[in-house]
């Protein structure tokens, strides 16, 4: 899933001062998952907020809605009637979300309340780490799905470099080398002839390098 | 047992403080609170395994958020104690009572008296 | 063993002698005259000099330009290129400037994160990685082609190598790794500093065992510690260096002022030491700002005069 962690309180604060009248609208998926923008951290920023403001002799109406998702229309259209009651409204879903309210109320303040991190799993309740940089040309079938790319510092495509060590990155003690992981992987799938063959240089172009992406699937279109 | 304990302590039962949720600590500090108490079971003796250590954290996450908004992390605590402890319950009624009466009234509530003025 | 360019350390290293190369770090400024400093302290005693690209993500002068005015001074740069600053196009680009003014030896590493050195907020790029930048050079030279398809017109002749590192982990595919950079292409490797010598004698066993000492010219990276503190960094804070408690307390049983002296003997040990080893073909010495011994290690370790090639 998306991996977002909320910004920090006094950011938040800054991008909607002066406005008398805020809507937080949080998402039901990926930042429900790893509690940066659900219902409960959208009560939560609301209270905090009213407080805020009311701690400096200021009284902001500020209310609160969680949608099913902020990435298909259908759902952002769920606040049309409402929408322009508010000054601006505080999106808590990623940063597709956020655009996408802003492209579906073209005249309405959207503001960001988490920064998007990566594409992650839940490793522990409170603990989620990057497994995916959609570099749009997968390449686990050969590194015993372990990903090169994503979970590599130096996204080396025949690892592990020099500073592997104790199965760590040379950035982070905390950090496994993705390598060592790999190599551990291939053992253990009884394919380590596979560690010899050189990985080819990269296609790039279908990671962000390319531009902005898109995917199409005709046969399903309109 | 009858004891004294200041008349200003509002309480709210729960079943557990595992029910308290963060919520309930914020809105509480947003109608008017001075100062909110959270009083749970021993630790490692929650009637329903570990409901209070729930409570602990969400009374820390409170804190925090009540620190940065300014109204002060010191007005939201927990206490425990177990549910025979009349007295001590007393106590901490009192203590914090006293700590709240130092600390004054929740600033939220004194900016709205200065707009009144 | 046949000659492919025109470096000095291929013709060295085929001609069976032991060859030696030295390091020259780039200035954190404009002032060539520190390069030419550097150069002319070492340069009699090893065969090349290995100028590093921005070493630990630090931002210096870039390797070229000093290679450059290695090479204008009438020696031997071996020009290390990093794959974390710049994408293939640039690569490709920086091995025709080298080629252009006659550097004859490139050395192909992926290069420290950028959280090591003073742009740790920077981007860093690793578009190809080390063994596909041995591969890319060896392409450009051999195929004569750019990697999009098209004629070089005059092909660069540079003698490629890479680095390997018996000493990081995991320790089982240290060689599997090493016959992969040769499959790549890598035509001589430079090993990192050497501390550990039974560690490092046993990854020699194994690279011999796979008849990877008839494919590449291994050299043994050495380097002289100045004082225990120093033995004790790289112990633990230099990612994949591997320095045994031995060494360390023979550096700490001496007192400060003969550390230095320790070192050097240190050293000299290790290269009469690994002079034995079958398969090392010379030596990699790492004087980092103390060039200035290179040449009393040279000597100690009975390796000069160096031999005269055409």
């Amino acid at each position: 899933m998306i991996v977002a962690e909320q910004k920090p309180l006094e950011e938040i604060a800054e991008s909607v001062k002066d406005r008398d009248k805020i809507l937080i609208v949080g998402c039901n998926e990926c930042v429900t998952v790893c509690e940066a923008g659900g219902k409960k951290e959208v009560g939560v920023l609301a209270s905090a907020l009213r407080m805020y403001f009311r701690n400096q002799g200021k009284d902001v109406q500020i209310d609160e809605r969680t949608l099913e998702r902020q990435c298909d229309r259908e759902y952002l259209e769920e606040i049309r009637d409402i929408a322009d009651t508010y000054d601006v409204i505080l999106s808590l879903a990623c940063g597709v979300g956020v655009q996408f309210m802003a492209e579906m109320y073209h005249s309405m303040p959207v503001m960001p309340g988490v920064n998007t991190c990566f594409l992650g799993a839940t490793e522990e309740r409170g603990v989620w780490t990057e497994r995916c940089q959609a570099c749009g040309s997968c390449v686990l079938a050969s590194t015993g799905g372990v990903c090169p790319v994503s979970r590599c510092a130096k996204r080396v495509l025949n690892g592990p470099c020099g500073g592997s060590g104790k199965g760590k990155c040379e950035i982070n003690k905390e950090v496994d080398c993705a390598w060592q992981l790999i190599v551990d992987r291939l053992k253990a799938l009884d394919r380590m002839a596979d560690y010899e063959t050189l990985a080819p240089l990269k296609d790039w172009s279908t990671d962000r390098a390319g531009g902005p992406r898109k995917v199409v699937r005709e046969d399903v279109k309109a | 047992m009858r004891l004294d304990y200041p008349t200003n302590v509002k309480i709210v039962r729960v079943p557990c403080t595992g029910k308290v949720d963060i919520l309930h600590l914020l809105h509480s500090f947003e109608k008017g609170a001075d100062g909110v108490y959270v009083v749970g079971c021993m630790e490692g003796e929650c009637h329903y395994n570990g409901g209070n250590f729930r409570a602990k954290k969400r009374v820390a996450q409170a804190a925090k958020i009540l620190d940065a908004v300014g109204v002060g992390g010191q007005r939201v605590r927990m206490y425990n104690l177990s549910s025979s402890e009349g007295p001590k319950f007393a106590e901490y009624a009192r203590e914090m009572t006293d700590l709240i009466r130092e600390l004054g009234p929740s600033p939220l509530k004194r900016d709205k008296k200065q707009q009144a003025a | 063993m046949t000659v492919k360019t025109h470096s000095k350390l291929e013709k060295i290293m085929a001609a069976g002698h032991l060859a030696i190369t030295g390091e020259c770090g780039p200035p954190r400024g404009t002032d060539i005259a520190e390069v030419e400093h550097k150069v002319n302290l070492v340069k009699d005693y090893v065969d090349a000099i290995n100028v590093t690209d921005n070493q630990t993500a630090v931002t210096r002068m870039s390797s070229l330009a000093a290679c450059i005015k290695i090479k204008l001074m009438g020696f031997e740069p071996v020009l290390q290129m990093v794959c974390r600053d710049r994408n293939r196009i640039a690569l490709q680009s920086d091995i025709l400037g080298a080629a252009a003014f006659g550097i004859n030896n490139v050395l192909c590493l992926s290069g420290d994160h950028q959280s090591f050195g003073d742009c740790a907020t920077g981007q860093n790029v690793y578009d190809l990685d080390s063994m596909q930048l041995v591969q890319t050079v060896r392409h450009m030279r051999d195929e004569g082609k750019f990697l999009g398809g098209a004629d070089i017109k005059r092909p660069p002749q540079m003698f490629v190598g890479a680095a390997a590192n018996p000493f990081a982990d995991p320790f089982e595919i240290r060689v599997p790794r090493l016959a992969k950079k040769v499959a790549a292409g890598a035509e001589f490797i430079q090993t990192q500093c050497i501390y550990n010598l039974e560690r490092f004698e046993e990854w020699m066993r194994l690279a011999r065992e796979r008849g990877l000492t008839e494919k590449v010219k291994i050299m043994a990276g050495v380097t002289p510690m100045k004082s225990v503190g120093m033995a004790k960094y790289m112990k633990n804070r230099v990612p994949g260096m591997d320095v045994p408690d031995d060494v360390v307390a023979r550096m700490a049983g001496v007192p400060k002022e003969k550390q230095p002296e320790e070192g050097l003997k240190i050293c000299v040990e290790t290269i009469q030491r690994l002079k034995e080893v079958k398969g090392v073909a010379g030596f990699h010495i790492m004087a980092i700002e103390w060039e200035e011994v290179v040449g009393g290690i040279v000597k100690d370790a009975g390796l000069y005069p160096r031999p005269v090639v055409d």
